[in-house]
């Protein structure tokens, strides 16, 4: 688990993201960035256009600046090329981070994700490494409809070669980015665009969360809530409430879904013998299946009620806000679940 | 064409190692040797030798699933591919890629691939960490007229052009898509046409003829590493045997395949360096001896080589990954 002091000095998601990115690009020159307007403007020479977007909501604002356009370069509106290009850049002693604006433009791309960047070390029998870091935006929240809004960062955990990061927090997204860079693995980076403005307590200068490992952000002996991303809030927000009826929530932020940190969740699981998880991705075959299996496989014997999931329905994402606020899990959907699990 | 006779005696040496490789391999699959699918190159030797015969280690090629060609031109080692073609721990892969993803990056050979269209991206990937690296080094991306038709290989070429890459499309047109052929795939059926709308220099050579190859691939080669970006080369050439082994090759004609055969680079290129008293024809065939018995050793030390162990089942997934999370839900089977 990650301590935080609470003197830190506080900065968004976003602003998390682009100093992870600004330092790893200061420690490292072999890691170069691309992808659609990370800098904005590339026909113009003139400095003072060199920022002129960074980044569709303007995450690598700023760096094109501080670190040129050589190392941060836009990209025509081309995904299966330039995330391509990432892989073969990655394979030939590039440290490359490079920007997938939504994650449903996978759609554009799966090809050279799956089938090159994934099993390429494989399939070489070890003979190439490639270390690229996908950045890439999930989450519903923004009345931006079906084809900008969905998280289904399940699929890129089903291919052996990939892992998979979702931070819920501007800390955890800053050593968590850090440690992709670093990483010799694909590493698809997932931001959840609704955290963007999201402010939190982060560490200045080098910080690293390794891959893999989950952190308990409130313990609790009664109920295990294992969550994703933006759900580790929509958790808190429902454990609050239950904590004034007298129920104690332990909540497990994964972090990583590629690798699991399977010991953190089958520990708390054991400790309260009941299990929550809550996703914001579609229901079937995803990481919240995923959980309730590592349970199944290695608990059952610790469970005291059968596990409970709370994820968005099997459908895509609605444009009507009224729609869309129902697809995306809630507080409430939470502590029914909850008081389900102790029923 | 200026090359001196150990260049010339190199490239015959490539070409003939790539037929020898790929006629044995035919014989071999129709005794049941081999398991799997392989995609012989025998017949388009000119275009990967005459474009490789350009390069040294430090510079990159992208291949096709009909890559063993690309390979041996590459300088990948014959002993290596054999076993991996076998499924052999000793492969050039331990065994885990086979025919269709062989690969050796320390020789600059990034694979062949069995997505159609998959290597365009990569090549300017490659060809990006070229330039970033402040090295001259070019990039050679070979694809099929079956790939033409991809968007990956179009995303490539127009993204080489937007970033100036040190990249040489090649287009190896050997007539079939599988069994389709390129004048019934290719809108407009002029594929080099294609490349010049993306604003690259672009030619159509006779891949069947060495030397036209090799000049092509000079010129896009020095202009690459000069840094004035990609160029664009339709080989038209043919291959001597189906798809993959065991096609019937019902779609085309043997006036066809003998209409080219009767061309082939091999000869061809032996008829010319000879008559021309560039080489001695014993130079030659004392080569054709060499690689015969190469390549025959190559099959016998396949065949007797270890399989890979099952351990390596789980191995170089990852560089680092939990290894009880490749058995994910289940215990590793316990084998005896």
């Amino acid at each position: 688990m990650t301590t935080i002091e609470l003197s830190q000095r506080t900065i968004t998601y976003r602003e998390a993201i682009n100093e992870a990115l600004d330092l790893e690009m200061a420690r490292d020159d072999r890691v170069i960035l691309f992808g659609e307007d990370v800098s904005g403007a590339p026909h113009s020479e003139e400095e003072r256009h060199f920022d002129a977007w960074g980044g569709v909501l303007g995450v690598t604002k700023g760096l094109a600046g501080k670190h040129g356009r050589e190392r941060v370069i836009d990209t025509p509106i081309t995904e299966s090329a330039f995330i391509g290009a990432g892989v073969g850049a990655a394979a030939t002693g590039m440290r490359p981070v490079v920007e997938l604006m939504f994650i449903g433009f996978m759609g554009v791309c799966l090809d050279q994700i799956i089938n090159q960047a994934a099993k390429m070390r494989y399939m070489f029998g070890g003979k190439a490494k490639i270390p690229l870091v996908i950045r890439t935006m999930t989450g519903a929240g923004f009345r931006a409809a079906a084809q900008h809004s969905d998280s289904p960062y399940s699929t890129f955990c089903h291919f052996p070669g990939l892992k998979v990061v979702a931070p819920s927090n501007p800390a955890d997204a800053k050593g968590l980015l850090a440690a992709a860079i670093r990483d010799d693995d694909p590493v698809i980076f997932c931001e959840n665009k609704v955290l963007y403005d999201t402010p939190g307590p982060v560490p200045e200068g080098e910080y690293v969360v390794p891959l893999g490992e989950a952190s308990v952000p409130r313990e609790g002996d009664d109920v295990t809530i294992v969550a994703i991303s933006r759900m580790v809030g929509v958790a808190h927000q429902a454990a609050d409430s239950l904590a004034s009826s007298g129920v104690n929530t332990e909540i497990v932020d994964l972090r990583s879904l590629a690798p699991l940190d399977t010991d953190t969740v089958l520990a708390s699981i054991r400790k309260t013998g009941r299990l929550v998880v809550v996703d914001e991705d579609n229901p079937r075959c995803s990481v919240a299946t995923d959980i309730a299996a590592l349970a199944a496989t290695q608990a059952m014997e610790y469970l005291a009620a059968p596990v409970k999931l709370v994820t968005a329905p099997h459908t895509p994402v609605p444009f009507s806000p009224v729609l869309e606020d129902a697809y995306v899990p809630t507080p409430e959907r939470v502590m029914e679940a909850v008081r389900a699990t102790l029923a | 064409m200026d090359m001196d006779r150990n260049s010339l005696v190199e490239a015959y040496r490539r070409m003939r190692t790539i037929r020898e490789f790929e006629d044995r391999l035919h014989k071999d699959f129709a005794g049941g040797e081999i398991p799997g699918f392989v995609h012989l190159y025998a017949g388009e030797e000119a275009v990967a030798v005459g474009l490789c015969s350009h390069l040294g280690d430090g510079d990159f090629i992208t291949s096709t699933h009909r890559g063993h060609g690309h390979c041996i031109a590459k300088g990948v080692d014959t002993a290596g591919m054999m076993a991996e073609i076998y499924g052999k721990a000793p492969g050039s892969c331990n065994g885990k890629g086979g025919s269709m993803h062989i690969a050796d990056v320390d020789k600059g050979m990034l694979g062949a691939n069995g997505i159609v269209g998959g290597g365009p991206p990569l090549a300017c990937g490659a060809a990006l960490s070229a330039k970033k690296r402040g090295t001259d080094n070019v990039v050679i991306c070979f694809f099929g007229d079956g790939a033409s038709n991809q968007g990956t290989t179009l995303e490539g070429m127009n993204l080489a052009g937007v970033w100036k890459l040190p990249v040489v499309f090649v287009c190896e047109n050997n007539g079939y898509a599988e069994t389709t052929s390129y004048k019934y795939s290719v809108s407009g059926t002029d594929i080099a046409a294609r490349a010049r709308g993306f604003g690259m220099p672009s030619v159509a050579v006779d891949g069947l003829d060495f030397f036209a190859v090799a000049e092509a691939a000079g010129e896009a080669i020095a202009r690459a590493r000069r840094g004035e970006g990609p160029t664009f080369i339709e080989a038209q050439t043919y291959r001597y045997y189906g798809h993959f082994e065991g096609d019937s090759i019902a779609y085309r004609d043997r006036e066809e395949e003998e209409s080219f055969r009767s061309r082939d680079c091999l000869s061809r290129f032996r008829q010319t360096v000879t008559s021309q008293g560039l080489v001695e024809a014993a130079d030659l065939d004392a080569i054709d001896g060499a690689v015969a018995a190469e390549i025959e050793q190559a099959v016998t030390d396949a065949l007797s080589a270890p399989d890979p162990s099952l351990d390596s089942l789980t191995t170089d997934v990852y560089v680092d990954f939990p290894a009880s999370q490749l058995w994910m839900f289940q215990d590793e089977p316990v084998r005896v």
